[in-house]
């Protein structure tokens, strides 16, 4: 069996075999929303994949850092490397957790798959202090394109799915998801726009070159305007 | 069977592995007390200095504390042989695993066949009917006796499961973590409906006289046959009962318009009952069953599942099988509500098979390799490393 990344430090290092998520090796979004996060903190990962976050997350920043997944092979990929990580969805299984169970909860590129992509926003307001979310712009110029001049439902690098067997059911723009946020009344703390190569831009999130420029959003929410 | 072979006549003491008789009684939750009483347990590897690296294994139904060794009767090999050694998943160069047969058992740990000292008789129906949580306030006796203040981990699956969430919610602190495997909170209204099916079954042979058949010399082996036949069916899937027989014919080449058993299906519980009347005994089975299908931690705590978890909580890995019925996928997911309700540190998986209920019985290389990685993990938080061995 081979060891992962999500063996605390100590004991990764032991084993010759190399950590699969080594600081450098996380996927660049993933690793801009690790530096957004504070050591020692309560984390939770929705759509956590194979849990490469959680556990460059355990090991690096000594997070407590819980997942939840929706595939088989992720969950159990996380809970055989020793990560908290439960079966279940955005949708569906974020209810039970009490009010502010969490320092942060992070929804990275799952937003766009969930059913009902603002009640599970709210969802993430009320059970984390902060949230961050990241999806992909469906505004990025080159969706744009593809759709205008090959009439075709547009195939990115992000966005690799045919029309027919993609989870993303809830497409949206860096400008709609700016519009709902508004509309729920949670404050953006903080806002990334990054470019193909997972570079963020200096931009600002609620201006047009950004939502053409960019290929995906990243935003620090926090609290609903109504709470307080 | 002859009687001499029955599990009932076994002298006391005469078990393979450690005994351990408690002479404080046991307060039972139909409040009556019991004993003293006497703890038949298995020990594998060794305890570390620290007393920090003790896994209590708890047995299903009809399992028994062998988890590892020969069956005593049957000669079979452990039941989760498979699991338990050097290097393995259940690493017994870095645990001790402690397996108890349950109060109300038949395999050396008091239950209705043994001497009832007011009588000088088997028990039989004076046993006093149990719970799960009195299964595990006795397995804490014997924790307190091997001087382990915490539990590296309670581990089990089906009644197993019920036993290491009874431990998590009755014993918060005593626990490090637990892994209820294929299991629920409560038993279903479907599962107290097989288990009644299995208890006419024993109670209608005439050889269980009324729970006295030891006294009398008898055996109600044919019932209990029975009642194990139909349970049977239940821990399997029809996609694995499908797999291994379909409409197989037993060792002929068509029907023989008669109650033989013509089908191999048939042929096989026939076989799976009447091998487990050599091991069991039919009031064992009466009472084990009854506990089963009296828990209900929920009920325990206000009709709250959330409330049965309140305070510290052990870490947990709940684990589900894809075709298991009888503890279907929802009764986990039930129970990481619950636990998601209280914060708890949880890791659920839902293990794709078509072994039905057995499944975690059996060669399922995803429910070893959750296992492996979850108590790798709660090791090194713990500080529970391996023993040095030479050459190992």
């Amino acid at each position: 069996m081979s060891r992962s990344a999500a063996l605390p430090i100590e004991v990764a290092a032991r084993h010759e075999t190399p950590v699969t998520a080594a600081p450098d090796e996380l996927r660049s979004d993933l690793r801009l929303i690790a530096d957004m996060i504070e050591p020692g903190t309560r984390v939770l990962d929705i759509g956590c994949g194979d849990g490469a976050l959680l556990a460059y997350l355990a090991r690096v920043k000594a997070v407590d850092a819980r997942g939840i997944e929706l595939s088989q092979s992720g969950v159990n990929a996380g809970v055989r490397h020793g990560l908290s990580v439960i079966q279940g969805d955005a949708d569906r299984d974020l209810e039970a957790f009490p009010n502010g169970a969490f320092d942060v909860v992070v929804l990275s590129q799952t937003l766009q798959a969930t059913r009902q992509p603002r009640l599970v926003l709210e969802e993430l307001l009320r059970i984390g202090k902060r949230a961050i979310v990241s999806f992909p712009n469906f505004g990025f110029w080159r969706v744009r394109l593809s759709l205008f001049f090959r009439g075709r439902m547009p195939v990115t690098e992000i966005l690799d799915n045919s029309w027919y067997d993609t989870p993303n059911i809830h497409l949206c723009t860096i400008r709609d998801f700016v519009v709902m946020c508004d509309e729920i009344g949670t404050r953006i703390e903080r806002s990334l726009t990054l470019d193909r190569h997972g570079r963020p831009y200096a931009l600002d999130p609620r201006g047009g070159l950004a939502n053409l420029l960019a290929e995906q959003g990243v935003f620090v929410l926090s609290g609903r305007m109504d709470d307080r | 069977m002859s009687i001499l072979t029955a599990p009932g006549v076994r002298p006391r003491g005469d078990w393979p592995g450690h005994s351990l008789v408690v002479d404080e009684k046991l307060t039972l939750d139909c409040a009556v007390e019991l004993g003293p009483f006497t703890i038949a347990y298995q020990t594998y590897g060794t305890l570390n200095p620290e007393r920090s690296n003790a896994i209590l294994i708890c047995h299903a139904l009809t399992g028994d504390q062998y988890v590892a060794d020969p069956h005593p009767i049957t000669g079979n090999p452990g039941w989760w042989k498979t699991l338990v050694g050097p290097g393995g998943v259940l690493d017994t160069d870095r645990y001790f695993l402690i397996c108890a047969n349950v109060v109300g058992g038949c395999m050396g740990t008091t239950g209705p066949k043994e001497i009832n000292p007011a009588t000088g008789e088997p028990w039989a129906l004076d046993f006093p009917v149990l719970t799960i949580r009195d299964m595990v306030q006795a397995q804490k006796r014997l924790i307190d006796h091997l001087d382990i203040d915490q539990l590296f981990c309670v581990i089990g699956g089906s009644m197993g499961a019920m036993q290491a969430l009874q431990w998590a919610s009755t014993y918060p602190d005593s626990v490090f973590a637990a892994v209820p495997i294929a299991g629920a909170a409560r038993h279903s209204a479907q599962n107290i409906a097989f288990h009644e099916v299995g208890r006419q079954a024993i109670m209608a042979d005439p050889d269980w006289c009324g729970g006295r058949y030891l006294s009398l010399g008898r055996n109600p082996s044919r019932g209990l046959a029975v009642a194990r036949m139909a349970a049977h069916i239940t821990y399997l899937s029809e996609a694995a009962l499908h797999r291994k027989f379909g409409r197989n014919l037993q060792d002929r080449r068509a029907v023989t318009y008669g109650f033989d058993a013509d089908f191999q299906v048939e042929s096989y519980l026939r076989h799976q009952g009447s091998t487990f009347v050599d091991r069991f005994d039919a009031n064992s089975y009466l009472y084990i069953t009854r506990a089963m299908d009296y828990f209900d931690l929920a009920a325990e705590h206000g009709g709250s599942l959330p409330a049965a978890f309140a305070g510290r909580q052990p870490r947990f890995c709940l684990i589900s099988f894809t075709s298991d019925w009888l503890f279907p996928t929802a009764e986990s997911r039930a129970l990481v509500h619950a636990l998601n309700a209280v914060a708890a540190n949880v890791s659920f998986v839902e293990i794709e098979t078509d072994k039905g209920h057995d499944a975690f019985l059996l060669h399922e290389p995803e429910l070893f390799a959750t296992l492996r990685g979850f108590l790798t993990g709660c090791a090194e938080h713990r500080g529970v490393t391996r023993f040095w061995r030479s050459g190992g």
